[in-house]
């Protein structure tokens, strides 16, 4: 009963709040309430689900842009997370440089996509490199924060009992940033996608965008929204695998 | 008098002084006392006194200008085995569960898991919070974490136990209720304990012996033998003996919180909005 109550019921509320909306969305197309040609009937776009998987390899493209999500979120991790440390411990590095990664996390990366054109070619490489460079900036401010936010009692403690700097590092300083590490993670990871798929639609390969943008040219409205759907569902497996790892992080620490 | 033993730590002429130049504040001056084996010591003092500064500098936290700090004769230049720190702060290590906090000294030290948990839970039915290992700190009230965090100081079983305020954060009833765990505690282990406080009440209920600080620079007013029986029993501080030794302390006090306070105005007043 508490496993339903805490775990399945919230589960159960928005998927039936999804149906709901996709329900009234339905009717008020049907009923032309919103125009047809604009928006196509939640069971049209259901009912692209077999045709984009079968004719438009829907599978494969979702597993290119998985995978080039992938790849530029574990650099955003490697490279975001050590940058922060490097700003943490070198008070003049943060203070000459923590304004410019709050300003290239503000700015809209996805316009100067001829310049990495140019620099690394049309491949799934720039796809990468340029959401690498759009989700690095949150992670590395999130990780600057986290570090700085630790209470400095739990750091005396840990000096009161005579650790080592790595014994601080691992057992104190790093478990007390996690939850900030995470929220900057979930950032870049955000910043990604929507780089990756931006990047995709904009110049015309790799998975999802692409794919969106050839079924939007063909003027297949269901095919373009179930491709989005898509989009959607590669988001919500990277979040749930953040939460898996946040979750197994926590239970290691305890 | 109460017959003392042979000193277990010792403060010698300790100073400390913050700033430089013009700003330079004095926040301890020329402290000395020593604290025997097994004695359960309170220094008291308004707020300002440098009270929580020789806490730091006793704990190796932080290093003296002038003097020294010994235990058993050993000098105290950096936090040592002998002293278990419990701080004003909550302190508990949220992400751990009650029983892996308690275990944590043990863990760095490199004590197997096993024998590890053990003794920790040895350490948290001490402070009365048997049935909660597997608690999370954030399902605590905060009386409930600082007895983690006692049990923490306490299960590498130093020497001596030196607390900062551990129940300045919490209501005046569990305040009381916490101290006679503390007493408890301090009576089955035999532990030489250096409390400092702002509560006279606590000073008294707890102490074999209490030390009251001048407000800026911190210095030593005076000492105060509390000669009451122990257990420290609802009927002993009711009693007119410990009403007398409270009145004692006050009196020392309040011309030391009195000068804290006007410090403060002119502080405000020269320094509006700092």
């Amino acid at each position: 009963m508490r496993h339903w109550r805490h775990r399945l019921l919230p589960v159960a509320v928005g998927l039936a709040s999804l149906a709901l909306l996709a329900a009234v969305v339905e009717l008020m197309v049907r009923s032309s309430l919103i125009n047809p040609f604009i928006m196509p009937t939640p069971s049209s776009v259901f009912g692209s689900f077999g045709r984009l998987i079968g004719e438009e390899h829907g599978l494969a493209r979702l597993g290119a842009t998985a995978a080039e999500v992938l790849a530029a979120s574990v650099l955003i991790t490697v490279v975001g997370v050590p940058v922060a440390l490097l700003l943490h411990w070198r008070v003049r590095l943060r203070a000459a440089f923590e304004s410019w990664v709050a300003a290239l996390a503000a700015a809209p990366l996805v316009l100067a996509y001829p310049l990495f054109l140019v620099l690394f070619g049309r491949s799934q490489l720039t796809i990468v490199v340029m959401a690498f460079a759009a989700g690095v900036a949150p992670v590395i401010l999130k990780t600057v924060e986290g570090f700085a936010g630790v209470r400095p009692v739990l750091v005396d403690v840990g000096r009161s009992l005579r650790l080592t700097p790595s014994q601080l590092f691992w057992k104190i300083l790093l478990p007390a940033a996690i939850p900030s590490i995470f929220v900057g993670l979930r950032l870049g990871l955000i910043f990604a996608l929507l780089t990756v798929t931006g990047v995709e639609f904009l110049i015309n390969i790799g998975g999802l965008g692409h794919l969106i943008n050839e079924l939007a040219e063909r003027y297949d409205m269901p095919g373009t929204y179930a491709a989005i759907t898509f989009v959607v569902l590669v988001s919500v497996i990277f979040f749930a695998i953040l939460e898996s790892g946040e979750r197994w992080l926590a239970r290691s620490a305890r | 008098m109460t017959v003392r033993g042979p000193a277990m730590l010792k403060i010698e002429a300790v100073s400390k002084r913050y700033g430089y130049g013009a700003s330079a504040v004095t926040a301890v001056d020329n402290v000395s006392f020593d604290v025997a084996a097994g004695e359960f010591m309170s220094i008291i003092g308004p707020s300002g006194c440098g009270k929580s500064t020789l806490f730091h500098v006793i704990g190796g936290l932080t290093g003296a200008d002038e003097g020294r700090v010994s235990v058993e004769d050993e000098p105290v230049t950096a936090p040592h085995p002998a002293i278990g720190m419990v701080f004003q702060e909550e302190s508990t290590f949220p992400w751990r569960s009650v029983a892996a906090n308690v275990a944590f000294p043990l863990e760095v030290q490199g004590v197997a898991k096993r024998e590890r948990l053990e003794r920790a839970r040895r350490f948290i039915a001490l402070v009365g919070l048997k049935g909660f290992e597997n608690h999370m700190p954030g399902e605590l009230s905060g009386g409930m974490r600082q007895r983690v965090s006692i049990a923490r100081t306490l299960v590498s079983e130093p020497k001596i136990l030196l607390m900062d305020e551990p129940f300045g954060a919490l209501d005046e009833q569990t305040r009381l209720l916490l101290g006679e765990k503390v007493l408890e505690i301090q009576q089955e282990l035999k532990q030489t304990t250096l409390l400092i406080t702002h509560s006279i009440t606590e000073a008294v209920q707890l102490s074999d012996r209490v030390m009251v600080m001048t407000f800026r620079p911190g210095r030593v007013k005076r000492f105060v033998e509390i000669d009451l029986p122990r257990p420290r029993t609802a009927e002993v501080m009711t009693s007119d003996r410990f009403g007398h030794y409270v009145a004692q302390i006050w009196g020392d006090l309040r011309e030391e919180a009195s000068r804290g306070m006007a410090a403060q105005e002119e502080r405000v007043r020269t320094h509006p909005g700092v």
